[in-house]
Order: C-alpha cells, then structure tokens, then sequence
C-alpha cells in the first residue's frame, strides 16, 4: 500500500490531496509512517522500525498501525504498490 | 508597441451572497496582459455592491430588466452605446442570456461583439431539458422531472426516494426529505422564479465544478476543475480549490467537443464514491468563482474577449493546482450624491482609488 501520487506531504506535516482538494494534519506518528510507506516500505518493515526506535509495544503498534491503514484506506487516500 | 483598448460592457455586479460574475470578470479583463480595457458597468439594481467598488467600472448604466423585453434593452444599449461606443458586451446573468442571444445580430450592427452560446446549445443542456442531453450525448445525468401543479408532488415517490432535489429553473435548489417540504420549496421557488420547478434525483457524492470555454468550434480554450471548500445556505461557495482531477478534463473537453460550446460556461457534477461523474447543471455562463481561473493561469475573460474579437487563441496547457479562493464581506462606504445620481440620470462615473 501506498499513498496515492497526487497527494503531497509537506515537511509541517500538511497533507494535500489534490485530486479532490481535501487536506489533513498529520502527527509525528503519522507523518513518520506515511513517510516510510512513500518510500515503499512494507508494512512489516515499518511495524518493526517504530518497535525498534519508539517506545511502543509490537503488539500495540501493530494494532494501532492497521487502524490508521484502515482510515486512510476508507479515506481514499491510498493505492496499491 | 502600445496595447489595443477595448471598452467592454459587463453585467452581473451584484457581489452580494448570491454573486454575480461581473465583478470577477472585470478583475480579470483589468489584468489581461494583450489589451487594455474602459469597463462599462450594465446594472439592474441601483445597490449592487460593483457599481461603488473601487477601480471596477469606469462607467455605470442602469439596464431595464430582462422581462421588460429586448426591444427595450437595446433601446437603451444604443443610448449606451452612443456615449461609449462599447466594443464587446458580456452578459453575466441566465435570466438575460435569452435577450442577448436573440439581440446578437443587432448588437453586432451597433459594433458590439458577444461570444454567446447559439440558442439551441443553450436550450439544451436547461434543467428541464437535462436527461435528454444526457441520453443525447453520452453523460450521466441524474433522473429529472419538471412539475407544475402541486398535485404531482404526491406521486413522486413512485418514480424518486427521498431525499431529492427541488430546484428552480433558473437559480435555488433545496434538498427535501419528505413530500410536504417539497409542497414548501416548491412555493417558495415558483413564486420567485416561476414554473416548472424540477425535481431531481438526488446523487450521494462529492460536488465538483468546472469552469470551461470553448470556441464553439469543438474545442476547449481553457477548463479548471474546482472544489467548494465552504459552501454558504444558499449553497454558493465561498471558497474553494483548484483540484487536479483528469477524468473531469476528459469529461469537460469530450462535452465541449460533441456540443460545439461556444463561449463559457459552468459544469456542476457529483463524483460518487465508486468515481461516477454525475452532471448536475450546466451555467451557460461564466461562473463567479472565475477569478480562481485567472489566479490558477487561465485567464478566461481575456481569452474571451480576444475569440470575441475574431482573434485566434491558443488553449491554455495547465493551471496551478491547490490555489484557493475565499470570499469575504466589506462594508464600503458611499455617499447619497452616488445613489442620487444613479437613481434620478440612470448613470455614473465609477469609483476610482485615491492614486488612481
């Protein structure tokens, strides 16, 4: 999964799509997985950069991970690799 | 080498919480880069907000209303015309459309130029007239119905769910939920706008509109697809975006080209969740968002203007997209000498800024 290519990620964490002209702020948190996933990172790799690097359980990032996947998927905001 | 001057008259000033595209028309023909222009002011009402702007109107006449008939309105444009010698005129309203289009050859012989859609463009893509269009060239049109008794209202669940539309034939559209708030816009769009009232199948979706212009040859002179960010309780927006969207280009150059559209004009569509574009209206007409056009590097009125003029012009390639438009509300002060003046001689010199 990947964002799609009309939506721009800036440095502040502002996300635009431009195909419909919404946008959305982005947390640390995400705007770190959304980055990761733009740079074709599989969803395993990522689960297993945040256990490594933030202070979170495997299990509870994993879970809430597919949450936010789960969001942006129904938002539209996504395509397939 | 020094730019050609045209004096072009616009109507359409009514800036209010219902705009007119006067004003952004003007805004847009003041930074036409291949023409200067003297703007002459054609208004109806004596408060519409672009007669007192500043560095609008370089001139401002009263017009009779489209009802009074065209004989009376070219009437009073040949006066108009005798004092300005107007080179083309851009109507901005759909209720005047009709009058201008059936006036093009005689304001043609006075020496003014238009770039309207012929009459049966026009007729066609009418609300009433919407489903047809659709089945005629290939769109997908929501399922419409014009009514004009209230008996009818009682059967329309046989052929529509609820919610639908009830709109009017010319302007206001309302969602109802249920028979009786249909009776209610129904009144109150008839008496204001008269019959038929269409009622119109109601398309779950996003609203999203364009802005294009054609050459009435069958080819698309500029298109610039916009999303309504902020849309006000008469359902016009007060701000929005330019979206970059393909499928709606194709859509908009494939109409432009099978209906020979000549002049500008507003496509308003729904684009349902599964990416099926519904046309909603069609405005024969160049919108009042059209200032966002000319921000985003289409501008639209010049480009108008020139085709008016006989001139060949190159479609624009591309538009900024993400630039947005917000509107906002100003109180400007006037003077009674102002209102006198418009009230009593029908006309006024425009308001210029103090370093102008």
């Amino acid at each position: 999964m990947k964002l799609k290519s009309n939506i721009a990620v800036s440095e502040s964490g502002f996300m635009f799509d431009a195909g419909t002209g919404d946008s959305y702020s982005l947390n640390p948190t995400s705007k770190a997985i959304i980055n990761l996933l733009n740079e074709g990172k599989s969803e395993a790799e990522i689960i297993d950069f945040f256990a490594k690097n933030y202070d979170v359980e495997k299990n509870i990032f994993e879970h809430n991970f597919h949450d936010f996947l789960s969001i942006i998927n129904s938002m539209n905001l996504t395509e397939e690799n | 080498m020094d730019k050609k001057k045209y004096c072009i008259a616009v109507t359409g000033l009514n800036n209010t919480d219902n705009p007119g595209p006067g004003v952004p028309v003007v805004r847009g023909l003041r930074e036409a880069e291949s023409f200067d222009v003297r703007i002459i002011g054609l208004v109806y009402e004596n408060l519409e907000p672009g007669i007192y702007m500043e560095n609008i109107c370089d001139r401002i006449y009263q017009i009779p209303y489209p009802s009074s008939g065209a004989d009376l309105l070219i009437e009073r444009l040949e006066y108009i015309n005798s004092k300005e010698h107007i080179d083309i005129l851009i109507p901005n309203f759909d209720a005047e459309l009709q009058s201008f289009m059936k006036s093009e050859k005689r304001l043609l012989q006075m020496g003014i130029h238009t770039f309207l859609p012929e009459m049966q463009q026009f007729e066609e893509r009418h609300k009433v007239n919407l489903p047809e269009y659709g089945k005629k060239y290939g769109f997908n049109i929501p399922d419409s119905l014009p009514i004009s008794s209230l008996a009818e209202i009682d059967k329309l669940h046989e052929r529509f769910e609820y919610p639908l539309l009830v709109k009017g034939k010319f302007y206001d559209a309302y969602i109802a939920y249920n028979a009786s708030q249909v009776v209610g816009f129904f009144n109150k769009i008839s008496s204001k706008w008269g019959m038929p009232i269409i009622i119109q199948q109601f398309v779950r979706g996003t609203e999203v509109n364009v802005i294009a212009l054609g050459d009435g040859k069958g080819n698309l002179i500029g298109a610039v697809p916009m999303r309504k960010q902020y849309i006000t309780d008469k359902g016009k927006a007060w701000g929005g975006i330019t979206i970059a969207d393909n499928k709606l280009l194709e859509l908009t150059h494939d109409l432009i080209q099978k209906t020979m559209w000549r002049g500008g004009m507003e496509l308003e569509m729904i684009k349902t969740s599964d990416g099926k574009y519904f046309i909603i209206e069609i405005n024969p007409r160049i919108p009042a968002w059209v200032y966002l056009a000319v921000a985003a590097g289409q501008n639209m009125p010049e480009a108008l203007v020139k085709m008016a003029m006989g001139e060949k012009v190159e479609p624009f390639k591309n538009y900024e997209v993400g630039k947005m438009f917000i509107r906002y509300s100003y109180d400007m002060i006037g003077n009674i000498a102002q209102f006198e003046q418009l009230s009593i001689t029908g006309e006024m010199d425009g308001v210029k800024s103090i370093d102008n």
